[in-house]
């Protein structure tokens, strides 16, 4: 082929850094713009290497086509896209282009063939996304994000340690399917935990997302923790770790969404709790569990981003509120940013004609016909905790509840546009999943809509919505927050690195009293001693002198004579 | 003369909110019900008994937010400006 082929991935991020030279229009259309011709790009992608290039001693395989991979860069794009569209009237160039610069990022790790490819996209990505949580431009925001970055650098240098072993140990870069049975295996599976939100590390996420501007935590929802889930899919699927892991992060995301009170921070829990059930399906590692995963990944973008629209237009239109406790009662002037968080929270439970039903159902379902009791029932409860933490709780204290006496106004028409569009996408691929069958790994006729399972999944949801309203006063929302893994490094250390900088800075006063109180008495005593007029020091006449001389020479005569 | 209470929005009055309460109540027994006439093939045994999925939906999240709230929420929760303090 003679054409030249510009990856995917470099549109998005050398396009991003366009939008600071164009201003009015032209940037909003750059905007709109580039992630469709990203999507058109991606492609044009076919299967296997498609370009290559050289870099000290290896060859980076910098564009490689798969199913798997471009179900992830499409639907990175269209998130681009959409999240483009929503922060369409937000006046900060520098924050769209993080996030162009970082969901570009995230293409190219989705298409990248060869570790050190990954690598290279993996911090691009937390370089952009902790421009996207520092464009806030509050306090807040800047110590949320230096957090978020050292966490993100530490996995950084975590993966780049086991890529680098690996190399050493193989002798190859490629990116394929791996075993945690050696060192470098398990340095990068633990890079690659890092961004999916795994305990211990789950709670950076909840710490920055929330801080970001009410379009900078759309974006941010989406790429991080999917690009974590691509990664492991290709990875390590089938590592029985994971289906753990991913079973702890589903009731850590359920049990600290419930007592949260911050309107985001329970959707950034939401985040740890769907991205669990994806690494669920890593792990049992089937095709219909991959399938399941890749699926959920990808409705999971649209819905949770759907959510995020519609938690930030309540922010936008409210001047800055985000705890349930300020809200309330504002389904009466917003009908559509309503009407959208519903539909958002119903896909996200997993509802009947809804993405997620499609999606969940198709993870639960491997579980069941891999005979994991365990498992499924897990997942089970965890479906019926999901529309218990989201599906109702997130609607019905923003929209409903006691009324806050609040009347904003639907948002501008963008963010609504953008609402809209993915409101669509959730009904539509939850009534015709067929699309997204086409892009999944591997073939399937998957069929959802048994009656059986249909009237399963109501029973469980609506009673999980009956256990909602029967314990509503247990509910109610606090000014609180729950301490988590972060409570370590936020304040354990903190608090100690003060407390020992106390301990040191009393050590050195009585050190130096002590010293002085020593250099004193020396200076006494040898004063006292040493004064002219002192002992050790006062002039002696000479006939002193004489005289004991004298007295010398006569004990030695009487000595002499008589001895 | 007293003044004329300002009027609620249809969807918040205790009129539809009772309503609602009494649909809603329906609408778990019709789906409780409609559970009861399918025969889904099982495999763990618990699952395809009748109404596993109402009682199993209702008393996992009593669960998780009876540990939510006196588990974890009695050890854990702090003022929300514990961080700023």
């Amino acid at each position: 082929m003679t054409d030249v082929f510009i990856p995917p991935a470099l549109i998005l991020i050398f396009g991003a850094f366009l939008l600071p030279l164009v201003g009015g229009w032209a940037r909003k259309a750059l905007t709109l713009a580039l992630p469709l011709v990203t999507l058109a790009a991606i492609w044009t992608v076919g299967d296997g290497v498609q370009l290559t290039q050289s870099f000290l001693d290896y060859d980076l395989e910098l564009v490689q086509g798969s199913n798997l991979s471009r179900l992830f860069a499409t639907i990175f794009a269209i998130m681009a896209f959409a999240g483009g569209l929503f922060a369409l009237n937000r006046d900060n160039v520098v924050e769209m282009t993080a996030a162009f610069a970082y969901a570009g990022s995230a293409i190219g790790v989705a298409l990248a063939g060869d570790l050190i490819t990954v690598f290279i996209f993996w911090e691009l990505m937390a370089i952009g996304s902790t421009v996207v949580v520092w464009s806030a431009r509050t306090p807040e925001s800047a110590r949320a994000a230096m957090r978020y970055a050292l966490i993100h650098l530490f996995g950084g240098v975590v993966l780049m340690i086991g890529v680098v072993a690996y190399a050493q140990q193989t002798g190859s870069i490629d990116f394929v399917a791996m075993t945690p049975d050696s060192f470098a295996t398990w340095a990068i599976l633990v890079g690659f935990l890092i961004n999916t939100g795994a305990p211990p590390l789950s709670a950076w996420l909840p710490d920055a997302y929330p801080e970001a501007s009410w379009s900078g935590t759309v974006f941010l929802s989406a790429f991080t923790t999917k690009t974590a889930v691509y990664v492991l899919l290709v990875g390590f699927a089938g590592t029985e770790l994971l289906i753990w892991l991913g079973l702890y992060m589903i009731f850590y995301g359920i049990i600290y969404a419930l007592l949260e009170n911050d309107i985001r921070r329970i959707l950034a829990y939401s985040i740890i709790n769907q991205v669990g059930f994806m690494v669920v399906g890593a792990g049992i590692g089937t095709e219909m569990a991959i399938n399941g995963a890749a699926a959920h990944a990808f409705a999971h973008i649209i819905y949770k981003a759907l959510l995020l629209m519609s938690a930030g237009s309540v922010m936008y239109m409210t001047g800055g509120k985000r705890k349930c406790t300020d809200v309330g009662g504002l389904f009466q002037s917003m009908p559509l940013t309503t009407v959208a968080g519903i539909i958002g929270a119903l896909a996200i439970s997993a509802f009947p004609l809804t993405s997620g039903f499609i999606s969940k159902s198709m993870t639960n379902q491997a579980a069941f016909d891999e005979g994991m009791a365990f498992t499924w029932f897990c997942l089970l409860a965890a479906s019926a905790g999901v529309f218990l933490h989201a599906g109702i709780k997130f609607p019905w204290f923003v929209f409903f509840q006691k009324d806050s006496g609040l009347r904003p106004k639907d948002p501008p028409w963008n963010m609504q546009a953008a609402m809209v569009f993915f409101s669509f996408l959730c009904i539509w691929l939850g009534v015709q999943p067929g699309p997204l069958y086409a892009l999944l790994p591997f073939p399937t006729d998957y069929q959802p809509y048994t009656q059986a399972h249909v009237y399963e999944m109501l029973e469980l949801l609506l009673y999980s919505g009956l256990a909602f309203f029967v314990l509503l006063k247990l509910m109610k929302r606090t000014l609180t927050i729950t301490l988590d893994f972060d409570w370590l490094y936020r304040k354990l250390a903190v608090d100690g690195a003060v407390h020992a900088t106390s301990a040191v800075c009393k050590f050195v006063d009585v050190f130096n009293t002590v010293k002085t109180k020593l250099v004193s008495l020396v200076i006494t005593v040898a004063t006292e001693h040493h004064n002219p007029r002192g002992v050790l020091a006062r002039t002696t006449p000479a006939g002193v002198m004489t005289l004991w001389v004298l007295v010398l020479l006569c004990a030695y005569l009487v000595i002499y004579l008589f001895v | 003369m007293t003044k004329k209470p300002k009027q609620l929005h249809w969807l918040v009055r205790p009129k539809t909110i009772k309503g609602l309460w009494v649909g809603g109540i329906a609408l778990l027994a019709l789906v409780t019900w409609l559970g009861t006439t399918v025969h889904p093939h099982t495999k763990f045994g618990i699952e395809g008994t009748p109404t596993f999925y109402s009682w199993y939906g209702f008393v996992t999240c009593v669960g998780m937010v009876l540990f939510a709230k006196f588990v974890l929420g009695l050890v854990l929760t702090r003022k929300d400006t514990y961080y700023d303090d």
